[in-house]
C-alpha cells in the first residue's frame, strides 16, 4: 500500500527566517537492549558501530542514533523499517531485547538556513544548548510542551523529530518561530 | 508648570516630531523622549491620582522606580495598564490615558479623601469595614471599588493581537545593567574569553555616567561608553541586548530577561516581548542605584521630584518640570541638579541642605556661581494644590516652625542613594547595613550560592555600594575579576582612570524636620502609589507591628507596582526610629523577582491560539474535522464525540449512530487507545504483577481482558492484553492512560524490579485503530478481500491475527466493547487514512456509519461494561464493581492484592455496581445521590448509592444507569429515591426520581451477539 501512506504533515512546508517542511515518512526502528552486547549484531545487520553517548554513527543506508543508556534509534528508508527490526530480533536471539519498527509513531521536519538564523529558531523552542549542539549528534529534548528530538545534517540543515500525534503541534511551533520579525542574532 | 528647554537633551532628536494622545488630546514630542519627558516638554505635571487618597500625581522619577506616572496604554486589543511614563519610549501615534481619576485627572470626587485622611489610615480595612456586615457588600466595597485600583482592566472580550516568544540561552556570564560598572564588568569577562550576555533596560548605553558629568581616561564619559561597545560588539563570545531587563535570578544559575523587542516601535510584524530563559555559570549585577526621597510635609505634590531624576530630563530629554526650582538635599551629590539646571539656563532660588555644614567641592561650585546655599534646614511645608507654588523652609532639628517662604515652581529632592541588590537577593544573597552611606549592600561573606555551594551572583559598582563615580568602575573591575577567576578566567590589565567630583559624607535624614508633630508627619509620603505616610508607619508600630513583613502588610507600603523601589529604606529607618531599634536590626523586607513587572505575553511566550497547547491528532482526524465531527477532549486528543449531519442534533446523531452499528455497521476511530509493547523473559511475570488477573498464562495469539490497581487497591486502568509471542504482549490501555501507564511500567522496572528482563515500549502513534462494529463487520472485511481465515470458528472471539485486509498490513483483534460483533483492525499509521477511506467504501452498501465516543460510552453502558473515569474515581476498587472474575485468586501477589485485604476494603458495606432503570423511563441525572432515611452530623440527607453513568438508550427505548449502591447486588428489584436538581412544579423541594435496581446488563445478557 506504499501509495496510500502519508506522513502526518503530507509534505507541509513553511518560509521564514529559515525554511521548513515535512521531511517526508522516514524508517525508524528502535533497539532496547544492552548496547555492549547488542554492538555485534548490530554492526552485522546495519552496518554500523555502536554509537557513544549522543552520537550518531552511520551504517549501510541506514544511521544508529543513542538514545539512552539501553536504547538506540536507527534511522533507515521507510520501507526497510520493518524488516530491519525483524532482522535484528533474529540477530539478537538469545540475547534479551526489543526491536520494533516505530517508523509510523514518529514525525520529522527538516529546516535548512543560515547556521545563526537556525540555532536561533530553534532555541526558541528547546532549553537544550544548542550553541553547544555539534553535527553527528542527536539531542533528546524538549519542543516547548511534547518531547523530541534534534540533530544538524550540516551547519544549515537540522533535523526535527516527534511524535506523530503532534507533528501539527511542533511543525506550528517551528513554524511560529521561524516567522519573519522573529530575527534574534545570538548564534 | 514644566516645560520643554530651547536646546539640550543628549537622546532626542530635535529636528523631527512625534505626536501622541493623552487623554484624548494630541500633544508632541520628538524621537528618543520617553512618554515621561514628553508629558513634561508638552506641559502636563499631573498624571495621575494616587491609591487611596485620589490626590494629583505627577513624576517623581525618571526609570524604572517611577511610582506615579502609570498610565492605561494603547486602546481596545492593545490596552494594558500600569505602563509606567518613564520607561516607554514614545512613538507616533501612542495614546495614553491617566489612571485612577474619577471623574476626570484634574477634578477628582475622590480627593475629599485626603480631607478626611482619618477615613483611610493603616490598617483601615481591618478596622473601619468590620461592622455592621451588610455595609461591607452594599457600602464599603462598591466605594472602594470605585475609588482604589489602578488601571482598568483590559476588555476580556479582546484579544491581544501581538505575539510574543520565547528564547533559551546557555552562557557563562550574565551581565544585569550597561551602565559604565556593567560595561567594564563585560569588558574584563569578554577579554578573558568568557561566554557574556549583557543586558541593559533602556535603550541606551552608559548609564548615567554621562548626566553626571563624569570622565573616564580623561575623557567625557559618553566617549569612553562609544569605545567599550564598539570593542564589545566586535567580540563573538559578548553578545549585547538593549532594552531588556534581568527580571530574575534562580538556583541553578537560572536567569530570567524580559526583551521588550517593539514596544517603542510597534504595529511591525516582530514579537513585542521575548523572554529570554537563560542558564549561567555566574550572574553579575550591575545594577546602580536608587535615589531615595525626603520625607517631608507635601513631597508628594507634582513637581516635587527626585534630585536625580530632575538633571536626567535636563540632560538626556531637555525638558524641566520648572522654571524656578528649589533643591533640597542631605548630601553632595543633589548639587550636581543644581548646576545642571543652572547650565540649562534655568533658575535655582536656593539648595535646602539638612546637614550643619556643606564644604564639599560640590556645594563650593554652587556658591561660586551664585546659588544661595542654606545649610541646616529643611522644609517645613509646600504650597500648591495641584503644583508647587513656594516652599516652606525651616530649622532641620525641629519641629517645623517656618523661618521663610522661598517662591518656586519644583522641588528636587536628594534623601541619599540605595544600591539595587535585589538580583543579589532573589536567591538568598544577605545584605549588611553601610553605616557611613545609609544603606543596606551586599554582605560579601552570605553570597546566594549555587547548586556547588558557591556564590554565583556578584554586585559590582554603585550596586554593591561604590556610589561614587572614581570607585565605581574600580569596584567593577575587581568584582569582576574575581567572579572571572572562579570559573577559571584569567585577566590583567589597568582599570580605566574614571574623574569626577569628590563627595563630602551625607547624613541620614529620615523626617524633615526631625521633630515634625503629628500633622506634619501625616503629609510626609513614603510610599507613593500606595499612599503610605509616615504616620501610618508610626502608627502600626505603635499597634505592635514590630516585623518590618507585618508593617509592611499593614500599612501596604513597598506593596505597589514598584514593590517599594523608594519606600522601603525611608519606611524601614521610620519604624526603626519609632522601635527604638537600629535599622539593621529591624531588617528588610524580601526583594523577590521579576525586578519589575513583566507582561503575562511573554510569560506565556507563543503558547496561544492553535499552538496554546499540543493536540494531538490521530490519522484519521482530517476526515472527522471535514465531517461535522462534535470533538470532546480526551487526553490531549479531540476525540469525536458524534458526527452531526445537517439539521441533526447531538441527541439524534448519537442515536443513530448507534442503531446504525447496533443493526448493520459502525465504525469507530480508535487509535487513540494505549500501545505499549512489553518484551521479556520476565514479561509474563511482569504482567501478571500489573494486573490483577492471570497473563502469564495466555496463549500466543489470545487477548484477555485486564484490570490494573495501584497500591492502595484502587482501580487505575483496564484493557485488553494481546500476547504476540512467547516473550512479548501487547497491552492495550484506555486513552488517557496511555503516557501514564507506560510510566508507571517503567517507574516498577527501574526502581523496584531493575534486575526483572522487561522491556516496554509504547507504540499508541504508530497504528492507526479502527474498531470494525455490527452485525455486517465480518461482511464488509470479507468484501475488502484478506488472507486472513476471519470465521468465529478461525478467529474466535478474543484472539488476534496478523495479515492482509484490503491490502493494508493489519493485526484484527477480535474484542468487542459494544456488545456486537467486533473486529478492531491496527494499520500502521501512514496506512490509517486510506484504510478508513476503504472502509467507508466498502461498507456504503452496509450503511457503515462511523460513531463517536458518546455512542461508544452508551453501547458499552447498555452491555454493563465499565469505564474507568465513570465507574472509577480513584477510590473504587474492582470487588465494588462486581469484577472479582477478573482477579486470580491463584496467584501470590499483583499490585494492590494487600491493600485489597484491608478491612475498609473488605466490609460489606461497600457500595456495590448495579443498574438503574427509572420508573418512568426518564434519565437519571449524573452523579446523582440515592436519598437515604435520616441525616448524618453535619444535617444532610443521609444516602445509599450514586449514579456512575447514565444516558438515553435508543436500543432500550429508556433511561438507563450504572450506580454504586449499598448491598445493591443484594437488593434486585428494591426502588431507590434519587435526588435531582430539578424544581418540582410548585417550586419548593426539589423533584426526585425513582428508580429501580436491575442487573448493569441490559442488552443481551448472553453475549450471543459478540459471538458469531
Amino acid at each position: 500500500m506504499s501509495d496510500a501512506t502519508v506522513s502526518a504533515l503530507k509534505g507541509a512546508e513553511a518560509r521564514g527566517l529559515v525554511t521548513l517542511r515535512d521531511a517526508g515518512l522516514t524508517g525508524m526502528v528502535t533497539l532496547r537492549a544492552d548496547l555492549a552486547t547488542a554492538a555485534r549484531a548490530v554492526k552485522r545487520v546495519t552496518g554500523a558501530d555502536m554509537p557513544g553517548l549522543r552520537r550518531i554513527t552511520q551504517g549501510q543506508g541506514c544511521r544508529v542514533a543513542w538514545m539512552s543508556p539501553d536504547e538506540i534509534l536507527i534511522l533507515c528508508e521507510h520501507a526497510t523499517a520493518r524488516k530491519l527490526a525483524f532482522d535484528l530480533t533474529e540477530a539478537l536471539t538469545g540475547q534479551h531485547h526489543l526491536a520494533l519498527d516505530v517508523s509510523d509513531a514518529r514525525a520529522m521536519m527538516a529546516l535548512t538556513g543560515e547556521p545563526g538564523p537556525l540555532r536561533d529558531v530553534l532555541a526558541k523552542i528547546t532549553p537544550a544548548d544548542i550553541a553547544a549542539l555539534p553535527l553527528g549528534e542527536m539531542r533528546r529534548t524538549r519542543l516547548q510542551q511534547v518531547a523530541g528530538a534534534i540533530w544538524f545534517e550540516t551547519e544549515t540543515e537540522a533535523r526535527v523529530i516527534c511524535f506523530r500525534s503532534v507533528a501539527t503541534y511542533v511543525f506550528d511551533l517551528l513554524a511560529m518561530s521561524a516567522r519573519e520579525g522573529g530575527a534574534i542574532g545570538y548564534h | 508648570m514644566s516645560l520643554r528647554l530651547p536646546d539640550g537633551g543628549r537622546l532626542i532628536d530635535r529636528s523631527q516630531t512625534v505626536s501622541f494622545t493623552f487623554n484624548g488630546k494630541q500633544l508632541n514630542g520628538h524621537p528618543g523622549d520617553t512618554l515621561a519627558s514628553a508629558l513634561m516638554g508638552a506641559g502636563r505635571t499631573i498624571l495621575g491620582r494616587s491609591f487611596k487618597y485620589h490626590r494629583p500625581r505627577g513624576l517623581v522619577a525618571s526609570g524604572a522606580e517611577e511610582p506615579n506616572a502609570l498610565v492605561n496604554l494603547g486602546q481596545g486589543k492593545t490596552h494594558e495598564p500600569n505602563q509606567r511614563a518613564t520607561t516607554t519610549e514614545l512613538f507616533d501615534g501612542l495614546t495614553a490615558t491617566s489612571q485612577n481619576h474619577w471623574p476626570s485627572l484634574e477634578w477628582d470626587i475622590g480627593e475629599v479623601n485626603a480631607l478626611i485622611p482619618r477615613f483611610l489610615p493603616a490598617g483601615f480595612y481591618y478596622k473601619t469595614f468590620i461592622h455592621p456586615r451588610a455595609f461591607w457588600k452594599h457600602v464599603f466595597e462598591p466605594f472602594i471599588r470605585q475609588s482604589a485600583g489602578l488601571g482598568k482592566a483590559p476588555d476580556p472580550k479582546q484579544t491581544d493581537p501581538d505575539r510574543y516568544e520565547q528564547f533559551y540561552a546557555h552562557t557563562e556570564v550574565v551581565i544585569a545593567g550597561g551602565g559604565i560598572a556593567g560595561l567594564q564588568a563585560a569588558l574584563e569577562a569578554g577579554r578573558a574569553g568568557a561566554r557574556v550576555i549583557l543586558c541593559e533596560q533602556t535603550g541606551h548605553w552608559g548609564g548615567r555616567a554621562p548626566v553626571d558629568g563624569v570622565e573616564v581616561d580623561g575623557k567625557p564619559a559618553e566617549a569612553w561608553i562609544n569605545d567599550a561597545v564598539q570593542e564589545l560588539e566586535a567580540m563573538e563570545n559578548v553578545h549585547l541586548r538593549l532594552r531588556t531587563m534581568v527580571a530574575g535570578v534562580y538556583d541553578h544559575g537560572y536567569v530570567i530577561a524580559y526583551e521588550r523587542v517593539s514596544d517603542h516601535a510597534p504595529a511591525s510584524d516582530i514579537p513585542r516581548h521575548r523572554l529570554w530563559r537563560i542558564r549561567t555559570a555566574r550572574v553579575i549585577a550591575a545594577t546602580g542605584a536608587l535615589e531615595r526621597p525626603l520625607s517631608f510635609p507635601g513631597n508628594d505634590k507634582p513637581g516635587v521630584m527626585l534630585a536625580s531624576a530632575m538633571r536626567d530630563y535636563v540632560v538626556n530629554w531637555g525638558v524641566a518640570p520648572g522654571a524656578r526650582t528649589v533643591v533640597v538635599t542631605n548630601n553632595d551629590d543633589a548639587y550636581r541638579t543644581a548646576l545642571a539646571l543652572l547650565d540649562a539656563g534655568l533658575a535655582v532660588p536656593c539648595i535646602v541642605d539638612a546637614r550643619p555644614r556643606a564644604e564639599g567641592a560640590l556645594p563650593q561650585q554652587a556658591r561660586a556661581r551664585g546659588i544661595r546655599v542654606l545649610t541646616a534646614t529643611g522644609i517645613a511645608g509646600v504650597k500648591g494644590l495641584r503644583g508647587v507654588v513656594a516652599v516652606q523652609l525651616c530649622a532641620q532639628d525641629g519641629p517645623g516652625t517656618v523661618t521663610e517662604d522661598v517662591v518656586c515652581d519644583a522641588v528636587a529632592m536628594s534623601g541619599g542613594w540605595s544600591p539595587v541588590v535585589h538580583l543579589w537577593s532573589h536567591c538568598g544573597g544577605k545584605l549588611t547595613w553601610d553605616q557611613d552611606g545609609a544603606f543596606f549592600r551586599p554582605d560579601p561573606d552570605r553570597p546566594p550560592t549555587d547548586q556547588h555551594g558557591e556564590g554565583f551572583v556578584a554586585c559590582v559598582g554603585a550596586a554593591d555600594g561604590a556610589l561614587i563615580a572614581t570607585s565605581t568602575m574600580e569596584n567593577a573591575s575587581i568584582k569582576t575579576r574575581k567572579m572571572l577567576s572562579e570559573i577559571g578566567k584569567m585577566v590583567s590589565g589597568s582599570v580605566p582612570a574614571v574623574t569626577a567630583a569628590t563627595e563630602a559624607p551625607m547624613r541620614p535624614v529620615w523626617m524633615m524636620p526631625a521633630t515634625a508633630g503629628p500633622k506634619k508627619r501625616a503629609k510626609m509620603w513614603l510610599d507613593f502609589q500606595n499612599d503610605v505616610k509616615v504616620s501610618d508607619v508610626q502608627l502600626a508600630a505603635r499597634e505592635g507591628f514590630e516585623s518590618v513583613e507585618h508593617t509592611k502588610r499593614y500599612t501596604t507600603l513597598g506593596m505597589a507596582t514598584d514593590q517599594g523601589k523608594l519606600s522601603n529604606i525611608n519606611g524601614l529607618a521610620i519604624l526603626a526610629q519609632a522601635l527604638d531599634e537600629d535599622i539593621p536590626r529591624v531588617g528588610t523586607t524580601t526583594f523577590r523577582p521579576p525586578y519589575t513587572p513583566i507582561s503575562m505575553g511573554a510569560i506565556a511566550g507563543e503558547a496561544r491560539g492553535t499552538i496554546f497547547q499540543p493536540l494531538r491528532r490521530t490519522p484519521i482526524q482530517g476526515w472527522h474535522e471535514a465531517n461535522g465531527a462534535h470533538f470532546e477532549p480526551v487526553g490531549h486528543w479531540r476525540r469525536p464525540y458524534c458526527f452531526r449531519r445537517k439539521g441533526e442534533s447531538h441527541r439524534a446523531a448519537v442515536n443513530r449512530e448507534i442503531t446504525a452499528t447496533r443493526t448493520s455497521l459502525g465504525l469507530l476511530d480508535a487509535s487513540t487507545l494505549g500501545k505499549i509493547v512489553v518484551k521479556g523473559p520476565d514479561a509474563g511475570r511482569f504482567l501478571d504483577m500489573l494486573y490483577t488477573g492471570m497473563m502469564s498464562s495466555l496463549k500466543p495469539g489470545r487477548c484477555r481482558y485486564g484490570l490494573m490497581c495501584n497500591e492502595n487497591g484502587f482501580l487505575m486502568d483496564d484493557g485488553v492484553v494481546a500476547r504476540l509471542d512467547d516473550d512479548s504482549f501487547l497491552v492495550h490501555t484506555t486513552t488517557g492512560g496511555a503516557d501514564r501507564i507506560h510510566a508507571h511500567m517503567e517507574d516498577w522496572l527501574q526502581t523496584e524490579w531493575w534486575d526483572w528482563q522487561v522491556y516496554t515500549a509504547n507504540i499508541t502513534e504508530a497504528f492507526a485503530q479502527i474498531a470494525v462494529v455490527g452485525p455486517k463487520a465480518r461482511a464488509v472485511l470479507d468484501k475488502l478481500g484478506s488472507d486472513l481465515d476471519l470465521s468465529n470458528a478461525a478467529l474466535p472471539f478474543m484472539s488476534w491475527a496478523e495479515g492482509k485486509i484490503g491490502g493494508f498490513d493489519a493485526r484484527v483483534f477480535r474484542i468487542s466493547f459494544s456488545g456486537e460483533l467486533s473486529f478492531e483492525v491496527a494499520v500502521p499509521a501512514s496506512q490509517g487514512r486510506a484504510f478508513w477511506d476503504a472502509l467507508l467504501a466498502a461498507g456504503a452498501e452496509f450503511d457503515a456509519t462511523p460513531y463517536g465516543t458518546e455512542a461508544l460510552h452508551v453501547m458499552r453502558a447498555e452491555k454493563g461494561f465499565i469505564m474507568i473515569g465513570d465507574e472509577t474515581d480513584g477510590t473504587v476498587i474492582p470487588q465494588d464493581l462486581g469484577l472479582d472474575w477478573a482477579i486470580s485468586k491463584k496467584k501470590p501477589d499483583y499490585l494492590g492484592k494487600r491493600a485489597q485485604e484491608r478491612p475498609h476494603m473488605t466490609s460489606p458495606d461497600r457500595w456495590k455496581l448495579v443498574g438503574l432503570e427509572t420508573l418512568d423511563g426518564s434519565v437519571l441525572p449524573d452523579g446523582s445521590y440515592a436519598v437515604a432515611p435520616g441525616t448524618n452530623a453535619n444535617g444532610q440527607r443521609n444516602t445509599q448509592g450514586r449514579v456512575t453513568s447514565t444516558y438515553f438508550s435508543p436500543t432500550m427505548g429508556r433511561g438507563i444507569a450504572m450506580g454504586l449502591v449499598l448491598h445493591g447486588p443484594d437488593r434486585m428489584g428494591e426502588v431507590l429515591e434519587f435526588n435531582t436538581t430539578k424544581a418540582s412544579p410548585k417550586g419548593e423541594t426539589p423533584k426526585t426520581v425513582m428508580a429501580r435496581i436491575v442487573s448493569p446488563v441490559f442488552h443481551d445478557p448472553e453475549g450471543e451477539k459478540q459471538n458469531v
